[in-house]
Parts: C-alpha cells; sequence; structure tokens
C-alpha cells in the first residue's frame, strides 16, 4: 500500500514536470520555426518559464460568471485533471530483467482501462463549456464532444489491429508481443490512423476546434481564469503526454531497444520515443492550418472509420489464416 | 468488507441524487458518480471487462449523449429546473414496481447457493490474472461459445431497436443529392416568385 503510494507520489511529479517542460520546449521550438528566440528572460535560456508562468496562473483572480453553473463549473476542470493523471495508474515505463513491469498497476485489461478513462475525460469539457452560461464556450464544447466522440471510434478501432497481433490487453504484453518487429510496420495503417486521431483527441492543431481562438475567442474555456484555467491546460499537455506513451507502447516497441542497440537502457528508449512524439506534435502545431469543421466530421466518419474497418478486417483475415 | 460498503453507500446515494435532483445535469453528474461506483464494484467482483466495459460503455456514450441533448435543449441562459410540487403516477408506479422487484431480487440472491469465485485475493493489480472469472478471456469464451445464440439475439434486438428509430426520426423521402435538392428548391422559389408577381 504504502509502496504504491511512493510510486504514486513519484509518478505525479515526473508527469507534473514534464508537463511543466514540454510546454517551454513546444513555445520554443514553436519560436525556432518561426525564426524567433521564443521566452529567453526568465532564468538562462528560459529554463525558469514555467516557475513564472505556474506563479502567475495561482496569482490570478479566479472569475466565475454570473451565468454560470457555479457547482458544474468548479467540478469541470478537476474532472479534465483527474481522467488526465488516472490513465498512469497502468502506464509501464519499463520492465525488469524477470518481465515485471516498471508501472503502478499492472492491469491485465491495461489498454481497455486507459480507453475507458480517457472517454470520460470529455465531460471536463463538455460540461465545463455548457456550465460557463455564455455562447462561445458552448459552441466549442458542443463542437469538442462531437469530434472527440467521432474520432474516438477510430482510435478504438486502431487500437484492435494491435490487440490482435499480440493477443493480449496487458500493456506490458503488447510491448513484449513486439520484441522482433515493432508493430508499426505490419500495422502501418493501424499506426497513420493512430496517429491522426490522436491529435483530434487531445485538440491539439490542426483539430482545434475545441479552443479555435479566431472564431470562440478560447473555445470552452473562455470563462475561466487563474488556476481552474491552469487545471485545463496540465490536461491538455498531459493528454499529449499520454497519447505518446501508447503511441509508444502500441506501435513503437515500448522500451524495446532498435536494431538490437541495448546499450541504452530501456527507460532511455522509452523516453527517447515518447520525446520524438511529442516533438512531432508541436512540429505539425508549427506547420497546419486548422481544419473547418464539416471538413473534419467528414474526415472522421467518412475516410477514417472505413479506412480503420478496413484495417480491422484484413489484420483478423491475417491472424486467422496463420 | 468495508470497500463494499464505501461504494454501495456511493451508489444509493448518487442514485437518490439522480433521480431527486432539480437541475438535469446535475442528474447527469451524479449519474457520471454512480457508474463510476459500480465500475469501482465489478473490479471488487473481479468482472474486470464488465467493469471497463461500463465505463466505456455507459460513461463514454451513452451519459455523454445526455449531456449533448441538455447542452444543445437549453443554451446555457436559463437552465430547467423541475417544480417539485407534483409527483406524477407513471413514474411513481414504475418506482414502486420496481422496488419490488429490487427487493424480490435481494431476498432470492441471499437465498440462493453462494457463488465461490475462482480468484480469492482482489487487490486491484492481481485482478483478473489469466483465465479466471471475469478475466477478458473468460468473458470472450462465454460471449462467443457457450451463450453465442443470446448474445445475437440481444443484438438482432439492438439492430431492431435502431431501425425503429430510423423509421421513426427520419422522413422516409426517397434520397436526393444536395445539389439536385437545392436545384429543387431554386426552382420552387423561382416559380412561387412568377406566382407572386401575376
Amino acid at each position: 500500500m504504502l509502496i504504491v503510494l511512493v510510486k504514486s507520489a513519484v509518478l505525479l511529479l515526473v508527469v507534473v514536470t514534464t508537463f511543466a517542460y514540454a510546454m517551454l520546449f513546444e513555445r520554443k521550438i514553436l519560436g525556432w520555426m518561426q525564426l524567433r528566440p521564443g521566452p529567453n528572460r526568465v532564468g538562462p535560456w528560459g529554463l525558469l518559464q514555467p516557475a513564472a508562468d505556474a506563479a502567475k496562473l495561482i496569482l490570478k483572480e479566479d472569475l466565475t460568471p454570473k451565468t454560470a453553473d457555479p457547482l458544474i463549473y468548479r467540478l469541470a476542470p478537476f474532472i479534465s485533471l483527474l481522467t488526465a493523471f488516472a490513465v498512469y495508474a497502468v502506464v509501464p515505463f519499463g520492465a525488469n530483467g524477470d518481465g515485471s513491469p516498471w508501472a503502478i498497476g499492472d492491469v491485465n485489461a491495461g489498454i481497455l482501462f486507459l480507453m475507458a478513462i480517457s472517454s470520460v475525460g470529455v465531460y471536463g469539457i463538455s460540461l465545463g463549456g455548457w456550465a460557463s452560461g455564455s455562447k462561445f464556450p458552448l459552441l466549442g464544447a458542443v463542437r469538442g464532444t462531437a469530434q472527440m466522440i467521432s474520432y474516438e471510434l477510430s482510435m478504438s478501432l486502431s487500437f484492435v489491429g494491435v490487440l490482435m497481433l499480440a493477443g493480449t490487453t496487458s500493456l506490458t504484453g503488447i510491448v513484449n508481443a513486439q520484441e522482433r518487429l515493432w508493430f508499426f510496420i505490419p500495422q502501418a495503417l493501424g499506426f497513420i490512423i493512430y496517429v491522426i486521431t490522436a491529435v483530434a483527441e487531445t485538440n491539439r492543431t490542426p483539430f482545434d476546434l475545441v479552443e479555435a481562438e479566431t472564431e470562440l475567442v478560447g473555445g470552452f474555456h473562455t470563462e475561466y481564469s487563474g488556476l481552474r484555467f491552469g487545471s485545463f491546460f496540465i490536461a491538455e499537455y498531459v493528454n499529449m503526454l499520454t497519447v505518446s506513451c501508447i503511441a509508444t507502447l502500441l506501435f513503437l516497441g515500448g522500451w524495446n531497444a532498435p536494431f538490437g542497440l541495448t546499450l541504452l537502457p530501456g527507460l532511455a528508449w522509452f523516453v527517447l520515443k515518447v520525446g520524438a512524439f511529442m516533438f512531432f506534435y508541436m512540429w505539425l502545431r508549427a506547420t497546419l492550418p486548422r481544419f473547418r469543421y464539416d471538413r473534419l466530421m467528414t474526415f472522421g466518419w467518412k475516410v477514417l472509420l472505413p479506412l480503420a474497418t478496413l484495417n480491422l478486417v484484413a489484420t483478423a483475415a491475417w491472424v486467422a489464416l496463420h | 468488507m468495508i470497500p463494499f460498503w464505501i461504494i454501495a453507500a456511493v451508489l444509493v446515494i448518487s442514485a437518490l441524487w439522480t433521480v431527486t435532483a432539480r437541475k438535469p445535469i446535475y442528474s447527469v453528474v451524479s449519474l457520471l458518480l454512480n457508474f463510476a461506483a459500480l465500475a469501482t464494484s465489478y473490479l471488487i467482483l473481479h468482472a474486470e471487462f464488465l467493469a471497463v466495459m461500463q465505463i466505456i460503455v455507459y460513461s463514454g456514450a451513452i451519459l455523454m449523449l445526455f449531456v449533448f441533448v441538455i447542452a444543445l435543449l437549453n443554451s446555457g441562459i436559463a437552465p430547467i429546473v423541475l417544480g417539485r410540487d407534483r409527483v406524477p403516477v407513471a413514474p411513481a408506479a414504475a418506482a414502486a414496481l420496481s422496488a419490488i422487484a429490487f427487493v424480490a431480487t435481494a431476498i432470492a440472491a441471499v437465498h440462493a447457493p453462494a457463488i465461490v469465485p475462482i480468484a480469492t485475493h482482489s487487490p486491484l493489480g492481481a485482478v483478473g490474472r489469466g483465465n479466471v472469472f471475469g478475466s477478458i478471456g473468460d468473458f470472450g469464451q462465454a460471449l462467443f461459445l457457450s451463450r453465442l445464440l443470446p448474445f445475437e439475439i440481444t443484438a438482432l434486438i439492438l439492430m431492431v431497436a435502431v431501425v425503429g428509430v430510423v423509421l421513426l426520426a427520419g422522413d422516409l423521402a426517397p434520397y436526393v443529392p444536395t445539389r439536385r435538392r437545392a436545384e429543387q428548391t431554386r426552382r420552387a422559389l423561382r416559380e412561387a416568385i412568377l406566382r407572386e408577381g401575376k
């Protein structure tokens, strides 16, 4: 019991620190891609910028609009934050020699647990947008809910191909099944579908219609300020980290070293792969403009979903014939 | 036993709040809490797969639909508040009937022979290891081998419901592509304007 508590505390600390520096690196990378230096005033190389941001958010006034539903308005950021952190209860980061994973809980239905928790995460956005009691947040929330539900389908279908190849739903088992061949090669289509839906699920550019600052001010979090806004912000980055971890575990071989390069420990490979995926995310944000809403829906339902189903049927046939 | 009583208390209180809340959105939130507690009680019973499916299907999909409907029905300006002055007859009768059924089930369950769980310990980490009761393998085998017919019949009933909803909600006019429909509307408008002019 005590060990689980200590593990959880350490992991929370690691995730929050990763969030803080992911944010800093995103701003740096966006800056470099746009030929400007990015944040470089607070501390050497801007390294203390996250602390300054946190202090600012804590000191900001906490506003609640008159038209808001006070209980739901206050509850929504916590739902977002809770679901964002809860998934780390089952994410393994490495394994001992005897195969026992480095994770808080080694649940047999690990990937299903991840899907369940992330499907609850939508409530933060939809309840928050609704409870603000004004037009822009409501529009953002309704859009976001529709988008996340639509893309969740294709995302789940892209998981099933991997599950069939690995023959298990345990995340550790899936990583062990990739010892020789990483699943992004036999599941190339599934991997592409996952990458696209993962961006949509975390509401990042080019799928950031939930926020869409050019048309909806700030989308679902327009009315939020101070730490409540901060909670949504943390949740978004932690979700980004989560989908990067899932991509690494399901498609990129987890902590398995490529080409038998076992010089670096498994954990280092895991961190490198997750880091590469996070960088890809930031790259996308610097490169692509936002989708139009009707195109986003058409793309999700008429392109991604049929392709994901096709991938599922093809993988099932392949597994059955072998 | 203590976790069970905590979860049971949460279940009953959140269920009561769901039916007595005066704002629909509060009912949704308390129902969300109820589903979470129910999933936890499934976990204690070693039904790991059922617990996860409870969250994915009910909290993630069905309850989300409720939020959607509430959000679209009253656009956040004046929340719907239900009065508490009269008790509707039909829901009250339904509630009384379900209460009787619940009590009957509880009595039957107490007198029935106890089910012996195969897994004997339940710390969350060790739930559902291998092919034991409630694990995914066990569940899948029951679903696709020994209980295939009831499963397919349920699926068929759901399919009938979906077709029924489409029949009830959709207009049965033959499908017309958007561009041609726009053309038809334009023509009808032009004719109406011409008629007005005469």
